[in-house]
């Protein structure tokens, strides 16, 4: 104690503040809480990860390394069936999605306010707010009276389902790409004689991209992980991957389900990670 | 510039595909809901086109079997209301505890390293809701990871029951919505001015005190934020309370379920999804109330 004191003694000339190099910006214990946070957040998905690559039928005990419960899924019908499904889906929702947000983002942005854009963005939001078994429900109540009326028992439903559930995920990253866009650009291509379609077509379609890219791919992740609205909506054998694994979930369950877990995991990754990289380029 | 009029008709256009979409999958369908709420329930599920407003008084209410005219409170619907009211509380209360500290470390590290902490955040945040409960599941089952290690540590002799109760959905929906209160909270201490806080140290305040008096009174907005994100999805939560609460620790979200399956009361079910989005827009203007009076007292 003594040896510490002496060398936070005072200078001689003038009494200095009791602690100096003080960070303020440091606060005691708020690191390891966040660490242990970072730890807590990414140990469950790990064990998961780790544990689709046991030889062991175990979710506990470790009996090895083996890609058996891989070639397992791979092998498995109906997870490849319903895997096709989920991807095909997701490909369709999130495409008319981001067709349809981008005409939107057009119409809302950049324009001087009109009347009605007020209710435009409560309803282009409101899936965002409205919990998801209620528009499940909703869904479900709906589309039972068409599915009676007309006989009609196809992909339809669900296509309409995701592809409304996605249209607020895809309008948000290409507003945001529109509203940061250089008008004088378009304001140029106008001056050198371009019509309004030419200077869409060669100026602010090229800019836009990026917006566009970003919102399909959050939508393409939503239509692939939403699993309330599709439980509700979809008719016999139109199972996704996410209802799949929701009812494989009540039985006895083994590794399998960690590997096509895992598999699901790495394409979201990938795709989050893409959708990273494209929208810091903005920045 | 063109006239007004001509001008708005062509954003009308652009948006009615979207809105024609929204308006037939999304907004519409939630009328058709407040309507079947008030019809009779068909034997084999559906509805009769009959007007009854019983289905919102089952929502509260029950009349004995024997004495119609002997009416008392539904307490096993109360029951699941206050749990899940009180479970979404708790979650908040929760992700508020582990997500300040969080979203302080993250705005607090260097710019360049900033962006890959925020990253690990985001991440969890975009991957399957149901596999990272799936992987809750399997750490705290029976036969799961924790079990394992306590047995195999000695300090149980039987596997502690985990599974299926409240303390399983707590866990999982903080686990699983904490992002959501980490994102706000970051994004509030990122434009936070740390001349402020170390203005309050100049003043001999304590760690606690600026804490207090200078930190928390201006990130609150994005505490307000991230406290309705975390509270609106755990209040209409339906996969996590399905998978870790089991059958019998159900949240509304697995009533509502219920009245469209096994329940056969479609205008019941109605009524209750109705209930839980009351809820919901409660919440959220409450929150638009606090972040008007918050502005209002920051400018004003």
């Amino acid at each position: 104690m003594a040896e510490a004191s002496a060398r936070y003694a005072p200078a001689a000339e003038k009494p200095r503040p009791r602690v100096r190099n003080f960070d303020v910006r440091r606060l005691p214990g708020f690191g390891a809480v966040a660490i242990f946070t970072f730890v807590m957040l990414y140990a469950p998905i790990l064990i998961l990860v780790v544990f689709s690559f046991n030889a062991a039928p175990s979710q506990a005990t470790w009996g090895g390394f083996s890609l058996q419960w891989y070639e397992a899924a791979f092998n498995n019908r109906q997870v490849r069936e319903v895997s096709i499904r989920s991807l095909w889906l997701a490909l369709v929702a999130s495409g008319i999605a981001t067709t349809v947000a981008t005409l939107a983002a057009l119409g809302t942005t950049r324009v001087r306010r009109f009347p009605g854009q007020t209710m435009i963005y409560a309803l282009i939001n409101q899936p965002l707010m409205v919990p998801e078994i209620v528009t499940g429900v909703a869904l479900l109540i709906f589309f039972a009276a068409i599915k009676v009326q007309t006989g009609y028992t196809g992909m339809g439903y669900l296509v309409a389902a995701h592809t409304a559930f996605c249209i607020p995920f895809a309008y948000l990253p290409i507003r945001a790409r529109l509203e940061t866009m250089d008008i004088t650009l378009e304001r140029a291509a106008a001056d050198l004689y371009a019509s309004p379609f030419q200077a869409f077509r060669h100026v602010t379609l090229p800019l836009l991209v990026p917006g566009i890219m970003a919102g399909f791919m959050l939508g393409f992740v939503i239509s692939l992980d939403a699993v309330v609205i599709t439980e509700f909506v979809k008719s016999a054998g139109q199972d996704t991957l996410p209802t799949y694994m929701l009812g494989q979930l009540r039985r006895n369950i083994t590794p399998e389900m960690n590997a096509i877990a895992t598999l699901f995991l790495a394409l979201s990754l990938c795709i989050v990670t893409a959708f990273f990289l494209l929208t810091r380029k903005r920045g | 510039m063109a006239e007004p009029r001509e001008s708005h008709r062509w954003k009308w256009l652009l948006c009615a595909p979207a809105l024609t979409i929204l308006v037939l999958a999304a907004s519409g369908p939630l009328l058709i809901v407040l309507v079947y709420s008030f019809l009779t329930p068909g034997n084999m599920g559906g509805v009769v086109w009959q007007f009854s407003t019983d289905g919102w008084f089952r929502v509260f209410f029950r009349r004995d079997i024997f004495s119609p005219e002997d009416v008392s409170w539904n307490t096993a619907h109360l029951t699941i209301f206050w749990r899940s009211i009180w479970l979404s509380l708790q979650t908040t209360v929760i992700c508020a505890v582990l997500g300040f500290p969080t979203a302080w470390f993250i705005a607090t590290r260097p710019a360049n390293t900033r962006t890959v902490w925020l990253f690990l955040i985001t991440i969890p945040f975009w991957t399957n809701l149901l596999i990272r409960t799936f992987a809750i599941q399997e750490l705290i089952r029976n036969s799961g990871t924790i079990n394992t290690l306590l047995l195999w540590a000695g300090v149980i002799d039987a596997p502690i029951q985990m599974l299926f109760s409240e303390f399983a959905i707590l866990i999982g929906m903080a686990y699983v919505f904490l992002p959501l209160m980490v994102l706000p909270l970051y994004a509030a201490m990122d434009k936070l001015d740390f001349r402020l806080v170390e203005a309050g140290y100049d003043l001999y305040a304590s760690r606690l005190q600026v804490l207090r008096h200078v930190i928390l009174p201006l990130v609150k907005p994005g505490f307000i934020a991230g406290s309705i994100l975390v509270f609106i999805p755990s209040i209409g939560a339906y996969v996590t309370p399905r998978v870790l609460g089991g059958g019998r620790t159900m949240m509304l979200g697995n009533l509502i379920d219920l009245q469209f399956g096994q329940g056969r009361n479609w205008p019941l079910g109605a009524a209750l999804a109705i209930t839980l989005l009351v809820i919901v827009v409660a919440a959220l203007l409450f929150y638009l109330r606090t972040l008007n009076r918050e502005e209002g007292g920051r400018h004003g």
